[in-house]
């Protein structure tokens, strides 16, 4: 058991220590490291995770919440353990608010159907934003073409800010059920006022549901204090396993909400033509879960709760106000978005007329990784008439000598498209 | 120097050869890359089932631009059924260049336009007739 509680070797943020916590990140046999500037679309695990999730499966797997024998006691210890680590981490004191899942998209998901089902109709508004990702908006447009109600958004402004007029404006209309924004946007790293949003929508009578995968890996949360309806974020942003994933939802708001998916585990008693529903968090979260995943998200939440949050924050935005600056200084390069103090660790921009393939394919034969696409905002980018961008973003493993290589990297680009 | 920038591929994207459109035209036909949302449209003219001319537009990254231009070099004069049986290695070959998989799609995104456009025209010309399968 010791290792799903082995405290890593940090004490301060040092990028090169914990970059050899990660084994992707660390050199190979010829002293080539890739230089990962991609962790808004997934972040790499350390050594820790990847521990915790191999001695689960070795020493503690069967089935979760039905054997009454030891292995199937030490499995069900261990989730339920996962699953305090990651309430511990957002400061939530009800862990039946939590509702382990596999992802952001399926937590938005099964808000969507569940509470969407049951509290949408005709005449209703569901108010989103211009900056979101495809998975607070397609949930939204089947939700909404299921329902009857209608969609409304906030617009984006030239700093890469939301307007909160347009939200104001819609909370007047009385007819607004729902608020659906993103902590942080994924292209254009603006971190949204959220505490401003919770309390606008909630003074309206509006539930308020925050996408947090750029926030979660990157802040500390306190989703009790903050008073949010639904949050979800993903593992694998940060620093978690793939396929897992948490929705935060109020008590009272997932008590009055019906079962999304139904199955084992889910249910108190079963008859042929009818069933009553297990208690939260169980209500939501049907059929054999993926343990291990869950196992390797709560290795993560204790893992950055050991880097610590405050820490995280304040390196990243070092970093990227390191890179900020010099990428200002590069000829014809643009930066979309807010200034640096009003952004996390996303830079997307694009460099003269060069097609971002082409950009990320020339920093790859540098061992650069940055994502080139639309990054699943294409709304976002026909806003600001773009077809795609390139996009660098910073971890708790990235140095100054990343942005070094980014730098150089891109100066590399304009000589061969100069 | 990069592996895959090489100079043919720059040159074909600084000045692509055959790029533009045709009025009037035979065929027209436009796809996307939904990974990137580039845009390719071909525009061919046909003479007894021989491609005479062609042209292409939209915007794309220096792979599929380079790899569109060096393809309308290679089918302008050749018979609509040579066209169709054009094997994706055969162009991949001719570009010369190590493609990735992550950037096939780029590389083939105007050989898979052309083959839509040309379908698109024998099934008009041959409306209950055989045509040929895309085949990439």
């Amino acid at each position: 058991m010791e290792n799903l509680t082995r405290a890593p070797d940090v004490t301060t943020l040092d990028p090169i220590a914990i970059r050899n916590q990660f084994p992707v990140l660390r050199p190979d046999s010829t002293g080539k490291r890739v230089i990962f500037l991609d962790s808004a679309a997934s972040s790499q695990k350390p050594d820790v995770v990847l521990e915790a999730m191999d001695y689960y499966y070795r020493n503690d797997n069967a089935n979760v919440h039905r054997g009454v024998y030891a292995l199937a006691e030490r499995a069900t210890e261990a989730y339920d353990r996962a699953r305090s680590s990651v309430a511990r981490f957002f400061s939530v004191v009800d862990e039946g608010q939590i509702i382990l899942v596999r992802n952001t998209t399926e937590a938005i998901n099964l808000v969507a159907y569940s509470w969407g089902n049951a509290n949408l109709g005709p005449g209703d508004l569901v108010v989103t934003t211009e900056m979101e990702h495809h998975s607070n908006l397609v949930p939204w447009q089947l939700a909404t073409q299921r329902t009857g109600a209608t969609m409304e958004f906030i617009s984006v402004d030239e700093q890469g800010q939301l307007n909160l007029t347009d939200l104001e404006q819609h909370l007047a209309t009385g007819k607004v059920k729902l608020v659906a924004i993103n902590h942080v946007s994924n292209m254009l790293g603006t971190i949204n006022p959220v505490e401003t949003v919770v309390e606008m929508a909630q003074n309206a009578g509006a539930r308020i549901l925050i996408d947090g995968a750029q926030g979660a890996p990157h802040m500390s949360i306190n989703l009790d204090a903050l008073g949010v309806d639904f949050y979800a974020c993903s593992a694998h942003k940060m620093c978690g396993p793939m396929g897992a994933g948490m929705l935060y939802g109020k008590r009272e708001v997932l008590e009055a909400m019906p079962p999304f998916l139904g199955g084992g585990d889910m249910i108190r008693t079963v008859g042929l033509r009818e069933s009553t529903w297990a208690d939260l968090p169980s209500k939501f979260e049907a059929g054999t879960p993926s343990v291990a995943d869950a196992v390797g998200f709560g290795a993560a939440c204790d893992y950055l709760t050991q880097v610590g949050m405050q820490a995280v924050a304040e390196h990243e935005h070092a970093l990227t106000a390191y890179a900020y600056e010099q990428m200002l200084e590069l000829p014809e390069l643009v930066i979309y978005g807010p200034s640096v103090d009003e952004r996390a660790g996303v830079i997307s921009f694009n460099i003269g007329d060069v097609h971002p393939h082409d950009v990320a394919s020339l920093l790859d034969e540098h061992a650069i990784a940055v994502r080139a696409g639309h990054h699943c905002t294409q709304p976002l980018h026909a806003k600001l008439d773009l077809t795609a961008s390139v996009r660098a973003s910073f971890y708790i493993y990235n140095s100054k000598e990343d942005v070094d290589h980014l730098i150089d990297g891109l100066r590399y680009v304009r000589t061969v498209f100069g | 120097m990069s592996d895959l920038y090489r100079e043919q591929i720059l040159d074909h994207y600084r000045t692509p050869h055959n790029h533009g459109t045709l009025d009037p035209h035979d065929a027209t036909y436009e796809d996307t890359n939904p990974l990137c949302g580039d845009k390719i449209r071909i525009d061919v003219r046909i003479e007894d089932n021989i491609l005479t001319e062609i042209a292409f537009s939209g915007r794309g990254c220096a792979i599929s631009v380079a790899s569109t231009s060096i393809l309308t070099d290679l089918v302008k004069g050749e018979p609509l059924d040579e066209i169709m049986a054009f094997d994706k290695e055969d162009l991949l070959d001719e570009l010369g260049i190590p493609i990735s998989p992550a950037r096939v799609k780029c590389a083939l995104l105007g050989l898979h336009v052309l083959k839509a456009g040309i379908d698109q025209y024998s099934r008009e010309q041959h409306p209950t007739g055989n045509v040929e399968q895309i085949s990439d």
